[in-house]
């Protein structure tokens, strides 16, 4: 079999730039005022050289790129920690009615009684169903979440007069937002090595704890899929000396209905709505993170905030310790709505379903990977396992990442590789609730067939993956030689605007 | 792979190599196979005053970016300029071209914190 280029321009679609002619673009309205009449001249920038193409060459366009890519809509997805769960199209259904859709933002109160019930209605079951005292439906992603929650607890402690606190623990089982956004917020982060057991052990946190701890951030069931059963305890521990309790909601997969993090003591969290509930994935998109506290935090939620007096409800914004606004506008409202039409498709039971088989579809395949591969941490998991290609790796040179490449071959996305960062060559698969038994052995007897060949032949994999349009990347290239933008050619671009 | 006999190492995987009271500080060969191809490596300022054991630097590879630690204290001397254009001399020459910095040891007792090669061995080899 040929190896396809490893350059996706050279195998065939040229970029939008590359495309088209000027003048060619469809032009449904009469030329208007020069833009030089709305705008400054010196924002204006005649140097960018914008593709202009015709409708039909744009919609070509982008279904052949959509053809070359992968996605839940065409196959199993197991990608660990960061939950790739399916979308039920009813929840995108809704948002599209007009009464949603074309909603102005700028709308009184008076007449969007609806679309406030929709963020009432899921601000409130978000706080029954996660344990907390009120939600923010205001970040648009789960870092933002929280970020916000550190500028909460910042400045929830800079108004006790409790400056010294600048220490945020962090377990090396947490999600790697969790440092970056302590240090957005000028805390030092302790990363708090965890045990044998994949926990973080109530000693070891003691040692760390003191005056100056600000925010213990957890994610529970943490990364390697396993569940903090010390959880009360640490919890208790942080509080005792005036700390913060944080929970990641990365993972809240795989409690719904049965734990609440704030029954576990945590006083922030954030949930990703894309994660736990319905939004599409990734790509830089329109995102959504709500951001929940206990009762003593709940002035400080990012404004605006819902309200209701009486039977009315509205936008309050005048919340004299809030945070502030985390986002424009009502952050991403469509998703909200997303998020509300899955609760209440599923219901109460419903949701504790989606928990459980999420959980029994992790360990249905972790039995089963466990035959052909080590599993580091062989006890029933959660929502997620790790699996590890150490001893393959040392007795045939096959790494973790071979084997997610030769994955591609089968026609599945890899699972998440090298990460958490405390099991060397580590595979993380959460295979989720919706998957069927006879996907998930498919995808066992492929990973299977997959390290037989690595003890067999592990030349075959070192070129993997060479189904896909796409070949083996270089990665190491790409990262030391970045080249991000796109120039025109040196003799300019045929859309190239004079 | 057996390591270098002249070197004392960090249970981080840095090695030290001691001329006085002139070290240098690099990472292991494990620690280099362990990472990854290397493609960023953030070194500390020259001048910079450094404690034994802290974060003083990132070494990013293509699986993971992790912290440079200090094996010793002191002044730093010199730091590895080559590197910000050829991050691989980490993963090809861990012991020789690949080195991060030089220190002015500080406190030559820290030294004893260390592990003799035959130590590290069985660490690395874990």
């Amino acid at each position: 079999m040929p190896t396809p280029p490893s350059d996706s321009r050279d195998a065939g679609v040229p970029l939008i730039f590359e495309l088209g002619r000027r003048g060619r673009a469809n032009r449904y309205l009469e030329e208007g005022k020069p833009l030089d009449a709305f705008l400054p001249r010196p924002v204006l920038r005649d140097e960018l050289p914008l593709p202009d193409n015709s409708e039909l060459d744009v919609v070509r366009h982008y279904t052949k790129l959509s053809q070359r890519t992968f996605g839940i809509d065409l196959g199993f997805y197991p990608l660990g920690s960061c939950t790739m769960k399916y979308n039920p199209r009813v929840n995108d259904a809704i948002v599209a009615v007009p009464a949603f859709a074309q909603l102005h933002p700028f709308t009184p109160d008076d007449l969007a009684q609806g679309a406030l019930m929709v963020m009432y209605e899921l601000e409130r079951s978000l706080s029954s169903l996660f344990g907390m005292a009120a939600f923010s439906l205001n970040p648009s992603a789960g870092a933002h979440a929280e970020l916000g929650a550190l500028l909460i607890a910042k400045k929830y402690f800079k108004e006790r007069g409790e400056t010294l606190r600048d220490k945020v623990i962090v377990p090396d089982t947490a999600h790697g937002t969790n440092p970056a956004s302590a240090a957005m917020c000028g805390f030092s982060v302790i990363s708090l090595p965890s045990d044998e057991r994949g926990r973080v052990g109530v000693a070891e946190i003691r040692k760390v704890l003191g005056p100056d701890t600000a925010v213990c951030m957890m994610t529970n069931p943490n990364t390697l899929g396993l569940f903090e059963e010390s959880i009360a305890e640490i919890a208790a521990a942080v509080h005792e000396v005036g700390g913060l309790m944080y929970y990641d909601g990365a993972n809240a997969n795989a409690i719904m209905g049965y734990t609440r993090p704030g029954d576990m003591g945590f006083d922030l969290m954030h949930l990703n709505t894309h994660k736990t509930f319905t939004i599409p994935h990734g790509g830089g998109g329109a995102g959504h993170g709500p951001l929940g506290v206990a009762a003593h935090l709940t002035e400080y939620l990012p404004t605006p905030v819902v309200t209701r007096e009486d039977s009315m409800l509205r936008l309050d914004f005048d919340r004299p310790k809030s945070i502030g606004p985390m986002r424009s506008f009502w952050s991403n409202f469509a998703h909200a709505a997303r998020a509300l039409a899955y609760l209440y498709a599923n219901g109460a039971e419903g949701l504790k379903r989606v928990s459980a088989l999420a959980v029994l579809n992790a360990n249905y395949v972790r039995v089963k990977v466990a035959e052909f591969l080590e599993t580091p941490y062989a006890e029933p998991c959660r929502h997620e396992f790790v699996a590890s290609a150490q001893t393959l790796k040392r007795e045939h040179g096959v790494r973790a990442l071979d084997l997610a490449k030769a994955l591609l071959d089968h026609g599945y996305m890899a699972p998440t590789i090298y990460f958490p960062l405390i099991v060397p060559e580590c595979l993380m698969i959460e295979p989720t609730e919706t998957e069927s038994k006879e996907t998930l052995d498919a995808f066992v007897a492929a990973l299977r067939s997959i390290v037989e060949t690595a003890k067999r032949d592990p030349e075959a994999l070192f070129a993997a993956p060479l189904t896909t349009v796409v070949g083996r990347v270089d990665e190491t290239r790409a990262a030391r030689q970045p080249d991000l933008r796109w120039r025109p050619s040196a003799e300019g671009a045929a859309t190239r605007i004079p | 792979m057996a390591q270098p006999e002249d070197l004392l190492f960090s249970k981080e995987h840095e090695w030290v190599k001691l001329d006085g009271d002139t070290a240098t500080i690099g990472i292991t060969d494990y620690a280099q196979n362990a990472l990854g191809d290397i493609v960023y490596v953030e070194l500390p300022k020259v001048g910079a005053t450094i404690k034994q054991f802290s974060p003083v630097g990132v070494i990013e590879s293509v699986k993971a970016v992790s912290d440079l630690f200090t094996p010793l204290s002191g002044e730093v001397l010199a730091i590895n300029d080559a590197l910000e254009n050829d991050p691989a001399a980490v993963n090809r020459e861990p012991y020789g071209g690949g080195w991060l910095l030089k220190l002015r040891v500080a406190d030559p007792n820290e030294a004893k914190t260390l592990l003799p090669p035959a130590d590290y061995e069985k660490i690395a080899t874990e």
